[in-house]
């Protein structure tokens, strides 16, 4: 469970969002909306603690095993691994052979789920959008996370991608209780994968069913 | 050549050299450092002459003052257009720097078109000593950070969000820098040692697609332009930097041909 209680945030004097109270529940696939700036970002940094809070609390039952997919990565035409070497970053280092044999099983398990194993030589670079987002989602999941977070990780992709994208979360959420935080501007998609939103608005967050959001939210 | 004790010694040295200069070519490449790797052997120069203005050795001068001017890189904003700006600027000053110490100095003006040139004449087995350790340590380090460095250099994001200490690793991989820009420079030189630290790590990049191959390809790439470098100076009495820069840059551009000729295939 990921509790906020009375959470505050400021950078400096500008305030982000203040006295927030929230919860989302082990295993919920819940929707996180509100317009550019009002703060989803930052709470997601919070959690993962690349930001400090400036006062209240954020409760987690299981200690930093987050997942984090987020729409832009620093990853040109030259880049040079490919997509399972990608995703083998996340992996620890061990020298220990059943570790390692392991590891590649893991590695070899999540390329299949993901439909990427005959992408898998491919360097990164050169993958298509929705590849890249498969990719890092790949690599979340090597990190055998507990909570995946998608910031905005749909944005630039085409409708049938998208759906394919999200398709394959909504197993992970559904066949291995993965909690989903899924950020994002697109209401359709909120209303095809989940039926809870917390709402990001003046500098509060409110929990609402899917049906109420509207357009009007994210502008 | 092996029968010359000073060959001997410049090999050792130098193939030392070449496989930190490799390893962390893949590092500095992959995490956008080649400006400031260019800048700090500038700013060696002016350490190396103010070492020997006040009496200490070249290297100590050097390591001196790449060493601080490295940590205070990695202090500065991460904004890295604005970075970028100062460090040019702090860069042109320490050139200046350098020639002014050496002008202040007594020493003669060969000691200085060794510094910016290198050579391989005049190493002594006390200086091979020290470029080894150096070097050792510096392949040590790195081994040890291997697995976060890696993730962080070839994907920061993911490496901040699986919650590794990014800031402590970007310090020590600067430090590392500092040092092989040091030990570099005893034989390629001050003005040429980002080829080394740069070339092979950019050519790997075209050829092989995993960590441990691009490491395998740099430093291979590293070696051979200096060992054949080595060779081919004893033989024709020019510049070892001429070779190694020249066999770098073949490589590389063979290296970018083979991939655009893989990409429209
Ligand atoms: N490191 C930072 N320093 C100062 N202000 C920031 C920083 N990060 C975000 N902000 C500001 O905080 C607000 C919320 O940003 P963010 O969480 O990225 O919004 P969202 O993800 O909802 O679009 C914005 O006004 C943004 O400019
Ligand atoms: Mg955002």
């Amino acid at each position: 469970m990921i509790e906020a209680k009375n959470l505050t945030k400021k950078f400096g004097k500008q305030v982000v969002f203040k006295d927030v109270n929230f919860k989302i529940d082990d295993g919920e696939f819940v929707s996180i909306v509100g317009r550019n700036g009002a703060g989803k970002s930052t709470l997601v940094k919070i959690l993962m603690g690349l930001e400090k809070k400036t006062s209240g609390e954020i409760e987690m039952d299981h200690q930093g095993r987050i997942g984090y997919v987020p729409q832009f990565r620093n990853i040109d035409l030259d880049y040079p691994l490919n997509i399972e070497q990608f995703m083998r970053l996340n992996l620890k280092f061990t020298l220990n052979p059943q570790k390692r044999r392991k590891n590649n099983e893991n590695v070899q398990a999540i390329l299949k789920q993901t439909n990427l194993l005959d992408l898998k030589d491919r360097p990164l670079g050169l993958a298509s959008g929705g590849e890249k987002q498969k990719a890092y989602l790949a690599q979340a999941l090597v990190g055998r996370p507990q909570v995946l977070i998608l910031d905005e990780s749909t944005a630039s992709l085409d409708v049938d991608v998208k759906v394919q994208l999200m398709d394959l979360v909504q197993k992970l959420n559904q066949e291995h209780g993965l909690t989903v935080l899924f950020i994002t501007h697109d209401s359709d998609l909120t209303k095809r994968y989940t039926k809870r939103a917390l709402l990001f608005e003046d500098h509060s967050v409110e929990s609402i069913g899917v049906d109420e959001i509207s357009e009007d939210m994210f502008e | 050549m092996f029968g010359y004790e000073f060959m001997r010694e410049a090999f050792i040295a130098s193939t030392f050299i070449a496989i930190t200069a490799g390893i962390v070519g893949v590092f500095v490449v992959s995490r956008n450092m080649s400006f400031l790797s260019h800048t700090l052997s500038e700013i060696g120069f002016a350490g190396a002459s103010f070492g020997i203005l006040i009496g200490i050795s070249p290297l100590a001068g050097m390591i001196l003052f790449t060493l601080i001017s490295s940590i205070a890189v990695g202090s500065l904003s991460t904004e890295s257009s604005r970075r970028e700006a100062s460090i040019s600027a702090i860069s042109s000053l320490f050139i200046g720097l350098g020639i002014l110490f050496l002008s202040l100095s007594s020493e003669s003006s060969s000691y200085a078109t060794n510094i910016l040139f290198g050579s391989i004449v005049g190493i002594s087995s006390t200086e091979v000593h020290q470029l080894m350790i150096l070097a050792i340590f510096v392949i040590v380090v790195l081994f040890i950070c291997y697995k976060p460095l890696a993730f962080d250099s070839f994907d920061h994001i993911g490496a901040q969000a699986s919650g590794l200490n990014t800031r402590m690793l970007s310090v020590v991989f600067l430090i590392t820098l500092a040092l092989s820009v040091s030990i570099g420079a005893q034989i390629v030189g001050s003005l040429l040692v980002f080829v080394l630290l740069t070339l092979p790590g950019a050519t790997a990049r075209y050829l092989v697609h995993s960590v441990p191959k691009l490491l395998m390809v740099s430093v291979g790439l590293s070696l051979a332009g200096v060992w054949l470098g080595l060779y081919l100076a004893f033989v024709t009495n020019w510049p070892v930097t001429f070779f190694i820069s020249a066999f770098e840059v073949i490589a590389y551009f063979i290296g970018l041909s083979y991939k655009n000729w893989k990409l429209s295939h």
